[in-house]
């Protein structure tokens, strides 16, 4: 009997008819993660984010995890589970859930979704983003001014816009204050992977790089990089410890005030699907501390290019700027829309090497 | 796009290190199959001893009590999984895959005061005369202990089941349990001992992860490997040397092809990412046609009473 109570509870959720009967209890929110909350990168501060609901919000709202999920089928299964557990809010932290998103979201239209880095929405589905390419261009600033072989190593996860973009603007802000800058790209084809991303940061120190760029999510390049004596960038979190030598700055993403934001527009009542993509100056996109390693000039001319995001009089895509194959793509003065920026997949040019397919 | 801008020397270095955990896993599970036993708690086993390895390091200054302490605590998990299907009859393919859950969620606890510190350096083998040579210095003569202490490992697991008693009724236990049984033999406690070396050696392989190849402890870091492990040993047809073979291919492609990156071959990426992958499972697959196959007893529940 019981479990046919179960099973008929199980349905209504299913239905969405259980809205009034929960509407008493506490806000139930739901995290996937792709990597553990323990990496001290992307999904540790996709965490930080969770840890702040709770606390602005108490026994209002009941947070649940799953970390490690991987981008597909599983991510479907663990979403529509949530689902079923009665989450009213489930957000899904990274790029690749973006088909399991749209597939669960079909199938609870009471239950509110928030995907982050993607782009398809849906009436309960919304996506946010932070401009990290506006951290990036600072980063690349200081790379570019920083080395000495100028070759600078990127490390790359995934051929998506996301990374691409990360690329073309660090690239821009070096080459713009060091001509003879080359960047020399690996992909790891992995989000959270240590030894690999160890590996490929050898590989790339190898080739005389001197400053490591990251676009995974574990700190195991910085401690290569501070094991071999050069320069690193936090990458998400601060990964100070990892680098007290070797982290130059960082560029820490900030999802706190946007998670509080909200759920509390799910407790109100006021949720809308919309698209969010806040950088520097909303505070999504923090730059951390420079390290004492960056001369005084080089710190001065980072900040001003922070303060002058902030400000909205710098853009990190202002033409004049051709792409890799030398066609042009802004002219001077011009500055590049959300639309070609959120879907990039060219390099600019200047950049070696072929995007994979 | 330049590939003399790749150092062979820097290269086999390289290779030697990224494959070491791979084939210490991988000989321990050779040694567990060998008995009859499918433990797939590999990457349980490696995670754990990651962090066992790490803390202890940390916590005592020496990397050798930090080995013991790996082996001490992958051998400790995989006891458990002994204990689970040799006397309670377990099934031993849940088993082992509870056992990876039960590892990765352990030493994320264990782990969680550990984030951010550095363990001390490894010792390096530092013998001038050798190191200094040109070429075969760096590319051989220039690792930490633990390379050829897993040489060693390897060639010692060959010679034991090859050419000693004790490996002789090792492998009669994984082949016919039952036969085993009827002459004597405790197959309960032969299969005991050889997870348990599986788990010390798997544990091992751990540590070298998060104090030699990154050196760092990261939740979750073994990544899969322990699964890479455990394919080896069926590719390399439970033949030790070949499991070297299969993982230095593995980890040799694996940094050869972040190396072409590096330097801006012009291969499609992706082509260079499954080369890993496809190479060491084309090039044992070749090997093995002389049709060797798995221990005939491999996976399969052992009662007396049957």
């Amino acid at each position: 009997m019981k479990s046919l109570k179960t099973i008929a509870a199980g349905l209504a959720l299913a239905l969405g008819l259980s809205g009034a009967a929960h509407a008493g209890g506490p806000l139930k929110v739901g995290f996937i993660y792709v990597g553990p909350v323990g990496d001290l990168g992307w999904t540790y501060q996709h965490d930080q984010g969770r840890k702040a609901i709770e606390k602005a919000y108490g026994d209002k709202v009941e947070t649940t995890y799953v970390e490690s999920v991987p981008e597909g089928a599983d991510a479907e299964r663990v979403m529509t589970q949530m689902a079923l557990s009665g989450a009213k809010l489930i957000f899904a932290t990274s790029f690749g859930y973006m088909d399991a998103v749209q597939n669960v979201a079909k199938k609870f239209p009471n239950v509110k979704f928030e995907h982050a880095t993607g782009y398809k929405r849906a009436p309960n589905v919304s996506t946010y983003s932070a401009r990290f390419y506006e951290g990036r261009a600072v980063i690349g600033h200081i790379a570019g001014k920083m080395t000495k072989t100028n070759k600078i190593g990127y490390i790359a996860s995934f051929p998506i816009p996301e990374v691409i973009r990360g690329i073309n603007a660090a690239y821009l802000a070096a080459k713009k204050v060091n001509p003879d800058v080359q960047f020399k790209i690996v992909w790891v084809f992995t989000w959270f992977d240590p030894a690999k991303e160890a590996d490929a940061a050898n590989a790339l120190i190898e080739q005389g790089v001197d400053v490591i760029m990251q676009h995974t999510d574990s700190p195991a390049a910085m401690t290569i990089a501070e094991k071999k004596g050069i320069y690193a960038f936090g990458q998400a979190s601060d990964m100070k410890k990892f680098g007290p030598n070797a982290r130059l700055t960082s560029i820490i993403d900030n999802w706190a005030p946007y998670y509080v934001q909200e759920v509390k527009a799910v407790m109100d009542g006021t949720w809308k699907s919309h698209d969010t993509w806040d950088g520097i100056k909303a505070g999504m996109v923090e730059i951390g501390e420079f390290s004492d390693k960056i001369p005084d000039d080089v710190k001065k001319s980072a900040q001003a290019i922070i303060d002058g995001i902030e400000s909205g009089k710098i853009h990190p895509f202002t033409g004049p700027i051709n792409k890799q194959d030398g066609t042009p793509w802004l002219k001077a003065g011009e500055v590049a829309d959300d639309g070609t920026l959120a879907g990039m997949n060219f390099y600019v040019e200047g950049i070696e090497g072929k995007i994979p397919q | 796009m330049d590939l003399s801008a790749i150092s062979p020397a820097a290269l086999i270095a390289a290779l030697i290190a990224a494959s070491t955990p791979i084939l210490l896993a991988a000989i321990g599970e050779l040694v567990v199959e060998k008995a009859g036993v499918l433990n797939l708690g590999v990457e349980g086993m490696m995670i754990t001893g990651a962090i066992f390895g790490f803390a202890t390091t940390v916590e005592t200054g020496s990397p050798w009590m930090g080995l013991l302490a790996a082996m001490v605590g992958g051998a400790i998990l995989s006891l458990i999984f002994a204990v689970l299907t040799q006397y309670f009859l377990s099934n031993q393919v849940a088993t082992g895959l509870a056992l990876t859950l039960f590892g990765l969620g352990f030493s994320a606890l264990i782990g969680q005061s550990y984030t951010g510190i550095k363990p001390p350096t490894f010792p390096h083998l530092n013998i001038a005369a050798l190191n200094d040579i040109p070429f075969w210095g760096r590319a051989f003569f220039s690792h930490d202990y633990l390379v050829y202490l897993s040489i060693l490992l390897v060639f010692a697991v060959w010679y034991y089941l090859k050419f000693t008693r004790s490996g002789l009724i090792l492998r009669a236990v994984g082949e016919n349990h039952d036969a085993a049984h009827a002459i004597g033999y405790n197959v309960t406690r032969i299969r005991l001992l050889a997870v348990m070396f599986g788990g010390a050696c798997a544990g091992l392989g751990g540590a070298y992860l998060s104090l030699i190849q990154v050196p760092q402890w990261t939740q979750g870091m073994t990544a899969g490997a322990g699964w890479i492990a455990l394919a080896l040993v069926v590719f390399a047809s439970w033949k030790p040397w070949r499991v070297v073979l299969g993982a230095y291919i593995f980890g040799g492609v694996s940094i050869l092809q972040l190396n072409l990156q590096a330097v801006g071959v012009n291969i499609p990426v992706a082509y260079l990412s499954m080369a890993p992958y496809i190479v060491t499972i084309v090039v044992l697959v070749i090997m093995s046609g002389d049709r060797t196959s798995a221990p005939a007893s491999l996976g399969r529940v052992f009662h007396a009473s049957n």
